[in-house]
């Protein structure tokens, strides 16, 4: 397992960050708020178990500040995102993952 | 409890102690684990890795994952041994034959619907081209 994990950080969670400013500036009317119906990564790939060791997954899930990616932006299905905040926070009781970035 | 569980115990090891100590350390904890009748499935030891946030001012630490079947009472034993030793900066017990079950449940349910799903277009020819010969 490679340690330097700190680069990686943010260049996975780039994708969502971007999306994350995107839909939070949107105050207005019209604009493009309603993009394309986003589904569930997870459901895709069949995953059915969310490893809390599998840190490079779980990073890309938590952006910058250290919390979890909520639903509405990531796009994921109630059960997956279930499964995944488990793992996060497993892995945040062992110092795999921070409880707060400052 | 008759039924045999499944356990992963991960522990954070002082960064000050060296690949001996850790070594050491990992031993100990398998012979209390085998003293109390469980058996060790797994053993990974991830080296020296960052912390994510500081334990006991420390900043990184030695990481070893272990699988352990048993009944539960040797995780207790385990655990109770971890508290007291002050090398030991973290540890983590987590029960993973039920997840895994459920995971396991899910892929054999995917499968079954998968074989009783219709054949359509090609794959029913195929079929049926195979019917045929086997039946000749």
């Amino acid at each position: 397992m490679s340690t330097n994990y700190e680069d990686r950080d943010r260049d996975s969670s780039f994708g969502f960050e971007r999306e994350y400013d995107r839909a939070g500036g949107m105050g207005g009317r019209g604009g493009r708020r309603m993009q394309r119906r986003k589904i569930c990564r997870f459901c895709i790939e069949k995953v059915d178990l969310i490893d809390f060791k599998d840190v490079r997954l779980l990073q890309s899930y938590v952006p910058e500040r250290g919390k979890i990616l909520p639903r509405r932006i990531s796009g994921m299905c109630a059960s997956h995102q279930r499964l995944l905040a488990a793992a996060i926070k497993r892995a945040r009781n062992i110092a795999l993952l921070p409880y707060a970035a400052d | 409890m008759a039924d045999k569980r499944t356990y992963e115990v991960i522990f954070i090891v002082d960064p000050e102690a060296d690949d001996a100590e850790v070594m050491k350390l990992s031993e100990a904890v398998q012979k209390i684990i085998t003293d109390q009748g469980g058996s060790i499935t797994k053993i990974d030891m991830w080296g020296r890795r960052q912390l994510a946030y500081e334990i006991n001012h420390k900043r990184e630490g030695s990481y070893v994952l272990l699988e352990v079947e048993g009944s539960g009472a040797e995780i207790a034993e385990l655990e109770r041994r971890m508290r007291v030793n002050d090398r030991v900066l973290r540890y983590m017990t987590i029960r993973v034959d039920e997840d895994r079950r459920r995971a396991q449940k899910f892929k054999d349910k995917r499968a079954r619907k998968a074989a009783k799903r219709p054949l359509t277009g090609k794959a029913k020819e195929a079929a049926a081209a195979a019917e045929a010969e086997a039946a000749e």
